[in-house]
């Protein structure tokens, strides 16, 4: 099979409901199991930090949620490109899902840091550079979500928020970078694939389990936003009438 | 000449899962006037809009010179000249200014003479210099006609023109339709005017068979 | 014979643009009316202390001085957007990047630059100290023009939007950050006597940034906002 006719393919949006139709119920599960299981071994089996206690347990779901929110993003943008460069509708549909689902990751990491911020710190908000940049990368979100309600015309609507998502994925890196210069007083980096890891690897092992699971669990989100992006879109079209009345029967 | 004008083929455009036309085709050629006729909402500035490449809400071909018109954009929007029903002018400015530059836009070197004798054709004598906004909405139109005197084109798309132009106005357009359409112009226009023009020209009814 | 065909578009634009704004007056006096009257309001709002509002002074001047540019941003197509001069701009064979470069750099000129201007007596107001000054005002000349760019992409995005204001502000403000971190920077590292040409290059980075990538996202919103 050629390039276009593949790209053709995955860019038809009855064939991508079909087949993610194929993809969820492995993905949920999955998902679960590594979220459920790598919190159950990070919050009991998991020996107590020296310096933070039992306090630390909460990263098992804060550090995912901020590296999946910031993934989500970028790929918000590569799906608002690849809807501008070639016009491919359902990148515009994943492009949608995609907002709700990593603002929703965003806060939650934000949530959760307050949360672990108050016995660490001894308050619940710090300025620190991570924080202010996940705060920041929430805004971003929050732009795009409003942006998309503005526009009563669909199509603009996907248009105008992929130049917006393409121009945030761009200056984030920026941003970032800037909010570390202006306040580098901040936790170094504590995981790092290439360097040495200053967490013990007994700690490591769990966060591993739950930042798979959340990426997994982001896909299946993603999904199943998309599905409903897709009837919502193609409901005058055959196929999806098929598919109502072949349940309701 | 062969394929030296615009072409339509089987376009269709929607507004809100109402459809406005499906399967138009038409062909306007050198020499040609094509009028766009129909009831308020039938859809005809959305098809002047899709024909100057202001929209791509729509589905089928639009052909100019034989080559479709996102492939030709540059020679296309060379020759097409679009007057929509937009105000089309800077109130703060003088007609004057607002001519200056609509031909810098179009790289259209003229000199303020030629502005001055376009603004005079469309009667504005005497109000070159006054800012646009202490004019009536006949002659801000004008002002905007103007544009039809001072940049070259070949094909002229106009949206309405005869809106707020008193009857003298009128016949005084009607003229310039045909003395372009004889001198090798094409114009594609709406109007809900009965046109009369010494040329035969035809039209087509928007919003017949979906009202 | 390319190149001064481009530079008489950049040129007509520039000038019309800038003697509409001109003529108009409120475009290019509001902003520094609202300048004046959000950095008098601080005084009131945290006392008059001089050595407490010093200390404050970079930041209060950077933060207002963004939203003065910021709510000045929103006019810049949405007049061209409502009586369709914009259609006319997408509608030549000529390029719409050097129109909306020129476009953008004539709002900057009639907002940003007067901004800049008028900071070293606001500067006063709120007592910064006297080696601030000159580090305020050249920060802002280069920020406000960066900030001008970023804002023409959210103001080319709502510019079709029938209320586009708060919306701009939205989408936009978290794009304004590192100006804002280095413009106040480099205020405050002046003040405490240390190098601020630093802050000011990285500003100037950010500035050619703008200028080389800016104008196509705003030429492509532009033609979104147009396109509904």
């Amino acid at each position: 099979m050629s390039i276009s006719s593949t790209f053709h393919k995955w860019g038809s949006p009855r064939w991508f409901y079909q087949f993610s139709g194929r993809l969820l119920p492995w993905l949920a599960i999955l998902s679960l199991l590594l979220l459920v299981g790598g919190a159950v071994w990070g919050l009991a089996f998991v020996p107590a930090d020296y310096k933070q206690g039992n306090s630390f347990r909460i990263m098992y779901i804060h550090v995912p949620a901020a590296a999946v929110a910031m993934g989500a993003y970028m790929t918000m943008a590569t799906a608002g490109a690849i809807h501008l460069i070639w016009r491919m509708k359902l990148a515009a549909m994943v492009m949608k899902a995609i907002a709700p689902i990593g603002a929703s990751l965003t806060f939650l990491s934000l949530l959760t840091g307050a949360v672990w911020g108050k016995p660490t710190w001894g308050t619940w908000w710090v300025w620190d550079a991570r924080i202010t940049s996940v705060l920041i990368l929430f805004f971003l979100y929050l732009g795009v979500i409003a942006l998309h309600q503005a526009f009563e015309n669909r199509d603009a609507a996907a248009k105008a928020c992929a130049v917006l998502a393409i121009v945030g994925a761009v200056n984030i890196p920026i941003i970032y970078w800037s909010v570390e210069w202006w306040y580098s007083l901040h936790q170094p980096a504590s995981i790092s694939f290439t360097g040495e890891s200053t967490i013990h690897p007994s700690m490591l092992r769990p966060l591993m389990a739950t930042l798979c699971g959340m990426y997994l669990f982001f896909g299946w989100l993603l999904l199943l936003y998309t599905r409903i992006e897709i009837l919502e879109r193609e409901k005058n079209t055959r196929w999806v009438q098929d598919l109502i009345c072949g349940e309701s029967r | 000449m062969l394929n030296s004008g615009l072409e339509v083929k089987q376009l269709y455009t929607d507004r809100d899962d109402r459809v406005l036309f499906s399967d138009l085709s038409f062909q306007l050629n050198a020499g040609q006037l094509l009028q766009i006729a129909g009831p308020n909402g039938s859809g005809k500035t959305s098809l002047l809009r899709i024909l100057a490449g202001l929209s791509s809400r729509y589905s089928g071909e639009v052909l100019w010179q034989g080559k479709s018109l996102q492939k030709n954009r540059h020679d296309y929007l060379q020759q097409l000249l679009y007057i929509g029903h937009g105000a089309g002018i800077k109130a703060v400015l003088s007609p004057l200014e607002n001519l200056r530059w609509s031909c810098a836009l179009r790289g259209a070197e003229n000199s303020d003479v030629v502005l001055l004798d376009a603004l005079n054709k469309v009667g504005l004598r005497g109000f070159e210099e006054q800012p646009c906004f202490s004019l009536s909405a006949g002659q801000q139109r004008r002002v905007n006609l103007a544009r039809l005197f001072c940049i070259p084109a070949q094909l002229w798309i106009l949206d309405e023109p005869f809106t707020a132009i008193d009857q003298g106005g009128v016949c005084e357009i009607e003229q310039w339709l045909s003395e372009f359409v004889s001198g090798g112009g094409s114009v594609l226009l709406t109007t809900h005017h009965k046109l009369s023009v010494s040329q035969d020209f035809s039209v087509i009814a928007l919003g017949a068979s979906n009202v | 014979m390319s190149e001064p065909k481009l530079l008489k578009l950049v040129i007509a634009v520039l000038h019309r643009d800038i003697v509409a704004s001109l003529r108009r007056g409120s475009e290019w006096s509001n902003p520094l009316v609202f300048f004046v009257m959000v950095c008098a309001l601080f005084p009131l709002g945290i006392g008059p202390q001089p050595d407490r509002l010093a200390d404050l002074a970079p930041g209060i001047l950077w933060v207002v001085a963004l939203l003065a540019s910021l709510l000045a941003t929103d006019s810049l197509f949405r007049g061209d957007f409502d009586d369709a001069t914009l259609e006319q701009m997408l509608l030549t064979h000529q390029s719409l990047y050097p129109q909306v470069l020129a476009k953008t750099l004539a709002h900057w000129l009639v907002t940003g630059l007067p901004l800049s201007l008028l900071s070293p007596m606001l500067g006063l107001l709120l007592h910064l100290p006297g080696e601030g000054t000159v580090p305020l005002m050249l920060s802002l000349v280069l920020g406000t023009s960066v900030l001008s760019f970023i804002g023409a992409i959210g103001a080319a995005l709502t510019v079709g939007l029938r209320k586009g204001g708060l919306l701009l502000s939205l989408i936009v403000l978290p794009l304004y950050i590192p100006v804002l971190i280095f413009g106040s920077s480099a205020v405050k590292a002046a003040i405490e006597g240390a190098a601020y040409l630093p802050q000011l290059a990285m500003l100037g980075v950010f500035f050619l940034g703008a200028l080389a990538f800016a104008p196509l996202a705003i030429c492509g919103a532009l033609r979104i906002s147009v396109d509904q």
